[in-house]
């Protein structure tokens, strides 16, 4: 097995971890602080591929599609919360999973609608569009390499925020116990808005920054939400250090699973079964992983709730 | 028990129901539009599956969002002993395939629900938002997993060439097999509802209504879960074999979450912890489906935001609102 | 019959930097009734809460009827004969009176994996359900839905649906809570009637409740017993009057 290969499927783990954080980041604040299930979470990550898609499209600029993302994405996220969210916060789970779903649909068709049924798809900007040679003689892609920075910088920014900030200390007093918050007498409507601002924005930088990766298209977040979901259960409700060492987890296990499973089987099968299994095996390993987590911590690694 | 007082409102509209599901056919033939027997075949074995599911979301209160996994575990069971059966082959190089009925519809259903004994095991752990979350991650994981397996067909499926044999029965007529399933159906709602007014039952309620109050009264409140979880899985394996058979053509899309979605929505559209509202909320969805579709090809449009309306405004269901609350 | 029916030893339970339980031993014998005493936020529930399993304590045991139940849930505490009622009313808000109590006889009626017979229908529970409400003070109320009793009457429902479990031991987390002057009288008398025949660690802050009812007192301040013993002797201790008392 050749060294390098193993280092590129790293990174390529590390990038798809990056992206899983993005959104688990938000989604287990959301989780935490509103005990809101919010199965449109999704939707916004869309959000943010399309509106940088089709800004980036009409400058010619990625990272003007990346900047306009943010705040559309924030925006559309904000909007939603007062407007149809904020009548959830009181519901059961139930009500707010059959809600949101609702949503999905609603948002998908939307979608469908104003850009139509086919994928758009974004070029990679073109200063990112090479490779760097983090080792001698093994290129990888600037672009990946480029998400995975961005997202070192925002775990950091995040870290800041929450650990460092009166905003960020009343998001995690919130996590861990949100009725005190309020008998503290914070507005703590306006504090959800903000953390849901906060989550959909990170959607949206998903999003955007996914877009030349993976097609753009509708139904593009719900297949991501569910890994996301995987990796706040891995991690804990409403810790984003959770959120962290969870979606690292996923992409890892994820993309090496994926890259040397099958390899590795063939140690002890024919090549036929090792490449069927290795295949099956490998789409399930992330959730096998979860099962297995979920076995010695019913609540996650490291649960904001005690 | 008296039974000769004035019928309970409930009893005329389940009596109507039922009534109507057994003309259903000499209608359809008569207007000459076979199509409404396929279409109320499909409503009889989503009603199943939906009434399974409120067995542990209505009367139990766990938010199961991979009820589909069953449903397709049970479908694939079917597809999957049909084609060994077809071949002469053995599944996994043990098993006879077969097409006989009597064998394959109880074989998806032990399938179905041991798959959800191992899943629940493991779900019922948790609770709350975990719940949810997990059991949508273990139903999408069978999807992949299903995908994955290139041998029955991967994304694209596997298809039956004829539907099971049963003896005396020709399934293959739609209307024969329109009165198996509905059959089938009358049922397991009779079963169902024995069970749901049960020891068994009650304790599932109990815990719907205050789990803690139940394990501080010292039941043991994770084995009855898990036996609900178990027997709703199997029950939603056997609607899985009747759509495989419906529609001679299983695929992973039957496991798809949003399919789990559209299952819970027919338990809350037709009235949750009924047994009997998710029928009609089956119908109600099913009908709604193609009517909307004839409208407009963007029906959803119009789904998602009713959906929510009726989640948030409409309490009891269609069945509640035709019983008038008298739905114990 | 000298050994203890409970015996709670040197519990401790710690809430980040707050110490909830400190170092607290406590026992009740059989057929007596030792009451809780203390201010509030001085630990009482939390202390309720570790003997009927609901929290797990960090340190210390406790024994019941001769075993130790340190290691065990609060379902299978209550299987053998620790039954609790909660200072805030925790019971089946849907059901009816009767189907609250049916459901506790139900609990210790072996086990319920019977599909079959209508439970609502079952003389086995009923009788005993309709029994316990009788003894309870509830008859004529058995259909009513447990959420649209009076708030006195689902108090007395809260002790009914402990009692039905036919414990050897009644955790009572504050049974006069909200009642008025004449449910709290209609509540003493129905303690009273059990007293003997069951034994009661009560929790409380009704006074004249706690005189009345009391065989033994210890007073918890800060997580910790600062006095037990004789309701005379607690009383007129100079110490619990300083910290909790005040002018009794």
């Amino acid at each position: 097995m050749n060294g390098l290969l193993v280092l590129e499927q790293i990174l390529n783990g590390l990038q798809l971890g990056v992206m899983l954080f993005l959104l688990a980041a938000g989604l287990t604040l959301i989780f935490g602080i509103m005990d809101l299930i919010n199965l449109a979470h999704g939707s916004l990550y869309m959000v943010g591929a399309y509106v940088a898609a089709t800004v980036a499209q009409l400058t010619g600029s990625f990272m003007l599609g990346l900047l306009a993302a943010l705040p559309a994405a924030a925006v559309v996220g904000m909007a939603v919360e007062v407007i149809a969210l904020r009548t959830l916060y009181e519901r059961s789970h139930l009500d707010q999973v059959l809600a949101t779903f609702g949503l999905i649909l609603f948002f998908n068709e939307l979608v469908r609608i104003v850009w139509g049924p086919q994928a758009i798809f974004m070029d990679v900007p073109g200063a990112l569009s090479g490779t760097v040679e983090i080792i001698p003689g093994a290129p990888y892609p600037t672009f990946r390499l480029a998400i995975i920075g961005a997202g070192i910088v925002v775990a950091a920014l995040l870290y800041v925020l929450v650990a460092r900030t009166r905003v960020g200390m009343l998001i995690r007093a919130g996590a861990s116990n949100r009725e005190m918050v309020g008998a503290l007498g914070v507005d703590v409507r306006l504090l959800y808005t903000l953390v849901f601002g906060l989550g959909a924005a990170l959607a949206g930088l998903a999003g955007a920054m996914a877009g030349p990766l993976l097609a753009v298209e509708v139904g593009m977040g719900e297949g991501i939400l569910i890994l996301t979901f995987v990796v706040i259960v891995i991690g804990g409700i409403g810790s984003i250090r959770g959120a962290l060492v969870g979606a690292l987890l996923v992409g890892l296990v994820d993309t090496l699973g994926r890259a040397f499973l099958p390899t590795l089987l063939r140690l002890v099968m024919d090549p036929a079964t090792a490449d069927g299994v290795g295949a099956s095996l490998s789409s399930m390993s992330i959730y096998i992983l979860m099962a297995a987590i979920l076995v010695l911590r019913p609540r996650g690694l490291f649960p904001a709730h005690v | 028990m008296s039974r000769l007082r004035r019928p309970r409102r409930r009893d005329v509209v389940l009596l109507g129901a039922l009534a109507g599901a057994l003309l259903l056919p000499p209608l359809a033939l008569a207007l000459d539009e076979p199509f409404y027997v396929s279409l109320a075949s499909r409503i009889l074995i989503y009603g199943l599956a939906a009434a399974s599911l409120d067995l542990i979301l209505g009367f139990g209160g766990m938010v199961s969002f991979g009820h589909a996994a069953f449903v397709g575990a049970g479908g694939y069971a079917v597809g999957i002993l049909f084609v060994h059966g077809f071949d002469g082959s053995a599944v996994l190089g043990l098993l006879p395939g077969s097409d006989n009925a009597l064998l394959v519809w109880p074989a998806a259903m032990l399938i179905a629900g041991t798959l959800a004994l191992v899943i629940g095991a493991i779900s019922l752990r948790t609770g709350g938002v975990y719940f949810i979350m997990i059991t949508l991650a273990f139903a999408q994981m069978l999807y992949f997993f299903f995908v994955s397996l290139e041998a029955y067909g991967g994304d694209d499926g596997l298809s039956l060439y004829s539907r099971s044999r049963a003896p005396g029965l020709d399934l293959a007529d739609d209307t024969t097999f329109y009165y198996v399933c509905l059959g089938v159906l009358v049922l397991f709602l009779w079963l169902g509802r024995r069970l749901v007014d049960s020891r068994f039952g009650m304790v599932l309620r109990g815990v719907r209504e205050n789990e803690r109050r139940m394990q501080a009264i010292g039941f043991p409140t994770y084995r009855y879960k898990l036996a609900g979880f178990a027997i709703a899985g199997a029950v939603a394996g056997l609607s899985g074999a009747l759509i495989a058979n419906h529609t001679e053509f299983v695929s992973p899309a039957l496991m798809h979450w949003t399919r789990s979605g559209e299952i819970m929505v027919m338990v809350i559209l037709g009235g949750m912890g009924t047994l009997f509202g998710p029928v009609f909320g089956a119908a109600v969805l099913l009908l709604l489906e193609e009517v909307l579709s004839t409208w407009t090809e963007h029906w959803m449009l119009v789904l998602g935001p009713l959906l929510i309306l009726v989640v948030l405004f409409g309490r009891r269901g269609v069945y509640g609102w035709l019983v008038g609350g008298d739905t114990r | 019959m000298n050994e203890p029916l409970l015996r709670a030893e040197a519990l401790e339970k710690r809430f980040g930097a707050v110490t909830a339980t400190d170092k607290l031993s406590l026992d009740v014998r059989p057929g007596e009734v030792h009451a809780l005493i203390g201010p509030n936020g001085a630990g009482k529930t939390t202390a309720i809460a570790q003997i009927a399993g609901e929290l797990s304590p960090d340190a210390g045991e406790v024994h019941f009827d001769g075993r130790p139940i340190t290691r065990l849930g609060m379902a299978a505490r209550a299987r053998l004969g620790l039954a609790r009622s909660f200072q805030i009313t925790s019971l089946f808000a849907g059901f009816s009176a009767e189907d609250n109590v049916a459901m506790a006889v139900q609990a210790h009626a072996g086990h319920s994996f019977r599909f079959w017979r209508d439970a609502r229908l079952d003389p086995a529970l009923r009788g005993p359900a309709r029994l316990v409400l009788q003894l309870a003070g509830l008859q004529g109320r058995e259909a009513v839905p447990a959420g649209r009793l009076a708030h006195g009457e689902q108090r007395q429902l809260e002790i009914a649906v402990a009692l039905a479990t036919d414990p050897k031991l009644l955790l009572l987390d504050e049974p006069m809570a909200g009642l008025g002057p004449d449910e709290s009288v209609r509540m003493v008398k129905l303690l009273s009637r059990l007293k003997g025949r069951v034994a009661m660690l009560l929790v409380e802050h009704d006074m004249d409740a706690v005189f009345a009812l009391a065989d033994r007192i210890t007073v918890i301040v800060y997580g910790r017993a600062i006095a037990s013993g004789a309701p005379a002797d607690i009383r007129s201790d100079a110490a619990v009057r300083d910290a909790y008392l005040g002018t009794m």
